[in-house]
């Protein structure tokens, strides 16, 4: 079937089988950020925003998304870039395969919260595993960036 | 990984209804489970274009559309303040946010899955659902029919005077649960519900003057215990990776005792 | 810190705070491209059209493989080959990525006939994407011979059924071995006469203590591409910790000359020792050779959590004996390790868990440390952060805390009383010297952050909630001594920087930024002006890869051997051109001076000379190991919150103090620590493998295997209490694989001291606790 969406931006088409994962389909279309973790849809790895929302695409099929929009930090990558490097000054960002999904719902987070306390932080990432760096380094990243972010709203 | 020959987004609930009666169909929830098992799907019937990812509120009641996903479930102003923030609290450790961005309402009631935490809320509640060919039946006959090629379309929560109050137990905290149980005052009536014992949510109703004594928060630390232990009896218990039938019956006891607490402290409040 | 007369020297003891680059949190060389989620990983960089590999598995713990009918399978379009056990070499080899001779015995075939565990691979198919192959494996037709199996590892020792009866099986090391016993080793070693001691002891705590086979869990599953090249040499690129090691491996399993093999690594999605074995890479390797194709094969996550390579299952019995006064004077310890079908790291593992957990009591008089390591028919075990060292350290620590139990002494004061101290000689681990040790200072600080003299043992918050603490200490190794060989190759580029290759694997750690911080500090020059290049057998120096937490150790040494000589060399050219005699020379990190003439070269000039009219290599590589393996220590200790009625356990906080000697990235080594922590409480608390009673492991998936996520591990904290190592680069140890070690004791205590109940074997789940409470109230 013949499938057409805004894929960062971009009007994208192509002609898939029914059954393709959004997943398959983004890595098919050099989205290569977006990792498959697991296949129980509980490691967070595959997050992308779809319509805005960050979802795991393992679990969504590629048809579904047909007509509408999607993001990949492909497509965000100038936060990504602001962002990860407060990750990066912590040297949390470890192996990084589970980066791109920790980013991608951390820049969800601060759109829906951008004053999240510690617990709604750890809440709202609760899905997206790391099995290197603990948690502890990300949140100490988490936690500079949103001050960070203060204090440049406040000095504009 | 679950195969699947055709995708149609269909225009009715009469086109889904019609295409569902083959055997070799099947309707999307937000696929979480579906797409891990091993079926061959020729026509996977998808829901989204219907406007029934909506949670409508009126004077007497709350009409949840099968495809409102968990996530809006948590977030509901109106249901989370009707419930005292047990819809919140019945969804918000499972997984993580971007699983309940997909997981739908209709999903986890249709399949009556035994873990289902949202099973045990709304069984706790005046809920009915709404289904294309059957109409209307209350949940609790639902969700003890057998599965067939009907489909759900919304559940309807009646509104009542009263208090709502849930709890869970998991071995770790995003896991699934080991038991769940949902405690209802309204009206002067009572309900608790328990559910992955592992068996699916099951509903019992409380004695009239426990009721009472809860609504009045008067009873008292020995006899919530009494009627925690007395009310935990009433369900069966069974074994599986998570916790031994023992366990769950321990767990019955604390989380009911717990919850009728709760909603005393909230009938003070 | 400024770098004028900054004059480089190896010894930096009491020194160290005037180090330029080594000691600084410094961000790690790949950290854009992988927060920016860049394709600089396995499947990114496998080209679209490459075969895809799978793997049929068995579905019985033991059988006998009759026939495999692949007729249908073979005619589904696109399918290349279908191999099976007829197909292979034959000859026997071990995935352990060992240093040769390997310890583990050649106990593997590519596929074998004899099927030994539920997951054993039947049949490798290859096809053009991932549905043809699917179905080709639905429809190949096994006829199996079900054979009685072996679940139960306390069965296997001199069991008549044999998990290896073959006779091509071997073992090349004296480890004790013995296939026609089940056994994959065994020994004893002692000190002093240990039933002696205990004889005269006040007190003697008896016990065994049970952990399970964790799993490494890492993000990114086992994964390797392979094609041929240019040249007709297979080139295997593999998310590795070991290069050459693999290389060697797949030149046995292949039966192929190594020099035919090229194996390099790109980023790596975590390792914690899984991707020390070779798990992924024989299966597209065979199909590339044979077919002349590319292929890649991607385990599942299913894959990864049954057929791989986890922690040695281990019930290690302990008779710890000592004096009403707390001196604690004797150590038996039997270790019972289950390495599953095959041998992998079992002769190896199953050691530290007596030489790194015994060696932390300095008071002993005497030890006994014995060992049987058993084949059995689940999955085989391999290396996991730890390696053996945490299982004895749960034993030991947990004995030591009974035992002040039993003497109604603090637990920190009888670990004050007789821990090891520097300068003290440890007769249990091989003899050596704690030339660098700050257990003590590391215990003392732990006790403090957590308020331990306030909060031990507990404190009761109504409503069923008790609050309480529990401390551990925990030692490793820096590497294997005497055996593994760390490099580094060096060399100046046009523009007068660096070029670094090693064979160290960056599995995310950071050793390529780590190793870069050293070699800026030796060649005084920033961590910027140093290009690393990465893991390949074709260009980097020997080295025995990132495993026994040895890279910053071994490696590290290696660099700046290396740099040392290459400033040499430098001089040397520089002299040459300046017409000065060499050893009048100062290499200054932006050049070379003659102070005497007044003459100078920049770096820049000395690079453009190198690349006319010279006969001198601007280019140094040299090699390291070590006799000795200098442990790092550390103490754990943590507050929970315990619900007594649910049995649930919350960490409220971890304070863990650790002494890896000089820090080389103050934010690497913390988040090691951090990382090391969080799976060390997901093994005690949560992280369960149950089979079922076919020998089928149940916990496959992420949604039966619950690795801790970020609401689980509560509050960490880290410091730091370094000594100075004189054997390590800028006195450095080991962090790596230490900061597993305190979690399971340390909550076992906490759990103890909440409850008054010692739990034994991991993982302590809340429905134990809770039961156990209601048994004890019954009573």
């Amino acid at each position: 079937m013949k499938i057409s969406m805004i894929l960062n931006g971009k009007k994208t088409e192509a002609e898939i089988d029914a059954d393709m994962l959004l997943i398959d389909f983004v890595r098919s279309q050099g989205c290569y950020s977006v990792k498959r973790g697991c296949e129980t849809s509980n490691c967070g790895l595959c997050t992308v925003f779809l319509e805005g929302k960050p979802v795991l695409s393992c679990s969504v099929l590629a048809a579904r998304a047909n007509g509408c929009k999607v993001d990949t930090l492909e497509g965000l990558q100038e936060e990504a870039e602001e962002f990860g490097s407060f990750i990066a000054g912590q040297g949390a960002e470890q192996c990084g395969f589970c980066n791109p999904g920790m980013i991608m719902n951390a820049i969800a987070l601060f759109r829906e919260n951008p004053d999240p306390s510690e617990e709604e932080i750890k809440e709202y990432l609760a899905g997206n595993l790391c099995r290197c760096s603990g948690y502890e380094g990300q949140l100490r990243g988490i936690l500079n960036f949103l001050a960070w972010k203060k204090q440049q709203g406040g000095a504009s | 990984m679950i195969k699947i020959k055709d995708y149609v987004r269909v225009g009715s609930l009469e086109e889904a209804y019609e295409l569902n009666q083959k055997r070799s169909a099947c309707i999307l929830g937000g696929m979480l489970w579906t797409k891990m098992g091993q079926r061959q799907v020729q026509t996977a019937i998808d829901l989204s274009g219907l406007g029934l990812d909506q949670i409508e509120e009126s004077e007497e009641e709350f009409s949840i559309g099968c495809m409102v996903t968990l996530r809006q479930m948590e977030e509901h102003e109106g249901l989370n303040a009707y419930t005292d923030g047990a819809a919140r609290e019945s969804v918000r450790s499972i997984v993580g946010v971007q699983f309940r961005n997909l997981a739908t309402v209709g999903g986890s009631i249709f399949g009556r899955f035994g873990f289902s935490d949202v099973l045990t809320l709304f069984l706790a509640l005046d809920t009915e659902v709404e289904l294309v060919h059957a109409g209307r039946m209350p949940l609790a006959e639902f969700a003890c029919s057998k599965r067939d090629r009907d489909v759900l379309v919304r559940l309807i929560v009646k509104k009542h005077e009263g208090v709502t109050v849930y709890q869970s137990h998991r071995n770790s905290r995003t896991d699934f649960p080991v038991l769940t149980c949902a405690v209802r005052v309204e009206d002067g009536k009572g309900c608790a519900v328990l559910g992955a014992r592992p068996a699916k949510a099951a509903r019992v109703e409380l004695p009239a003057e426990l009721a009472e004594k809860l609504a009045a928060g008067k009873a008292s630390a020995e006899e919530l215990k009494a009627a925690a232990s007395e009310i935990s009896d009433q369900f069966t218990y069974g074994s599986n990776m998570r916790g031994s039938a023992e366990y769950r019956h321990h767990l019955g006891r604390v989380l009911l005792r717990r919850c009728m607490e709760e909603i005393q402290k909230k009938e003070e409040q | 810190m400024s770098r004028e007369n900054h004059i480089y020297e190896p010894d930096w003891s009491g020194r160290t705070d005037q180090l330029c680059s080594v000691n600084k949190p410094v961000i790690k060389k790949d950290a854009l491209a992988l927060v920016t989620g860049k394709p600089v990983y396995v499947d990114d960089l496998a080209p679209k059209d490459c075969l895809i590999v799978k793997v049929l598995r068995s579905p019985h713990a033991n059988a006998i493989v009759k026939s495999v009918k692949k007729t249908a399978a073979e005619r589904v379009p696109g399918i290349e080959a279908i191999y099976t056990w007829e197909d292979v070499p034959k000859q026997r080899f071990t995935m352990a990525g060992q240093t040769y001779p390997e310890p583990s015995p050649y106990d593997r075939l590519i596929l074998d006939q004899h099927v030994r565990y539920v997951g054993d691979p039947v049949a490798i198919i290859a096809g053009k994407d991932e549905k043809c192959v699917d179905r080709a494996r639905k429809l190949l037709k096994v006829e199996y011979e079900v054979l009685p199996a072996i679940l139960d590892f306390h069965q296997s020792k001199d069991n008549e059924l044999l998990v290896h009866p073959e006779e091509s099986w071997k073992s090349l090391c004296p480890v004790g071995a013995d296939n026609q016993r089940n056994l994959c080793a065994s020994a004893e070693d002692h000190n002093g006469d240990v039933e002696a001691v205990l004889a005269e002891c006040d007190e003697v705590v008896e016990h065994t203590y049970h952990v399970r086979a964790a799993q490494q869990a890492m993000m990114e599953t086992f994964r390797t591409y392979c094609f041929m090249d240019t040249y007709g040499r297979l080139n295997v690129l593999s998310s590795t910790q070991i290069v050459y090691h693999a290389r060697r491996i797949l030149s046995n399993a292949l039966g192929i000359p190594k020099s035919k093999i090229r194996v390099s690594k790109p980023r790596i999605g975590g390792g914690f020792g899984a991707k020390q074995t070779v798990v992924a890479e024989i299966f597209p390797a065979f199909v590339t050779w044979k077919t002349g194709k590319p292929s890649k094969m991607i385990f599942t996550r299913e894959e990864s959590q049954t057929a791989s390579t986890p922690r040695h299952e281990m019930e290690v019995t302990i008779r710890l004996g000592a004096m009403k006064d707390g001196r604690i004077r004797a150590i038996d310890l039997y270790t019972l390790s289950n390495t599953g079908a095959y041998g992998e790291h079992g002769p190896t593992t199953v050691g530290l868990s007596g030489h790194k957990s015994i060696p932390m009591y300095g008071s002993l008089e005497a030890y006994r440390f014995a060992y049987d390591v058993v084949y059995s028919n689940v999955m085989s075990a391999g290396a996991y952060r730890g390696y053996g060292a945490t299982q004895g350290i749960f034993a030991v620590e947990s004995a030591v805390s009974e035992m002040a139990a039993r003497l109604g002494i603090d637990p920190i004061r009888i670990r004050e009383q007789n821990m090891v101290r520097e300068g003290q000689f440890m007769p249990a681990y091989y003899g050596e010297t704690a030339n660098s040790c700050a257990l003590d200072q590391c215990v003392e600080r732990a006790k403090e952050m957590i308020g331990w003299d306030e909060k031990y043992p507990c404190r009761d918050m109504g409503n069923g909630k008790v609050r309480s603490v529990g401390i551990a200490m925990a030692m490793q190794g820096s590497c294997i001594s005497n055996l593994d060989v760390g490099s580094a190759t060096i060399k100046v580029n046009d523009d007068g920087g660096y070029t670094m290759l090693i064979a160290a694997a960056d599995m995310g750690t950071g050793c390529d930024t780590i190793l870069s911080q050293m070699a800026a500090e030796c060649l005084e020059c920033d961590v910027d002006d140093i290009t690393v290049v990465g893991a390949d057998t074709d260009t980097s120096p020997y080295d025995s890869g990132s495993y026994a937490s040895s890279t910053t150790y071994i490696t590290g040494k290696a660099v700046e051997k290396a740099c040392m000589t290459l400033r040499k060399r430098i001089c040397a050219l520089a002299a040459e051109r300046m017409n000065v005699p060499e050893d009048e020379t100062e290499f200054t990190g932006t050049g070379v001076v003659h102070e005497k003439s007044g003459s100078s070269m920049t770096m820049e000039e000395i690079a453009t000379a190198a690349m006319c009219n010279n006969g001198i290599a601007l280019e140094a590589t040299e090699s390291n190991c070590s006799p000795v393996s200098p442990p790092p220590y550390m103490a754990g200790a943590v507050e929970i919150e315990l619900d007594k009625e649910t049995g649930e356990v919350r960490i409220l906080d971890y304070a863990a103090v650790v002494d890896c000697g000089t820090v080389i990235n103050p934010n690497l080594a913390r988040v090691q620590v951090e990382g090391g922590l969080v799976q060390g409480i997901g093994m005690t608390l949560f992280e369960n493998i149950q089979y079922t009673d076919k020998g089928q492991m149940i916990n496959n998936s992420f949604m039966q295997y619950k690795v801790p996520t970020r609401l689980d591990m509560g509050k960490l904290r880290v410091e730091f209490r370094s000594s100075y190592e004189p054997t390590g680069p800028f006195g450095a140890k080991s962090i790596g694989e230490i900061v597993i070690n305190t979690p399971a004791p340390a909550l076992a205590h906490a759990i103890y001291n909440a409850t008054g109940l010692w739990f034994r074997e991991l993982p302590i789940t809340s429905e134990q606790i809770a039961m156990g409470i209601a048994e004890k109230e019954c009573e």
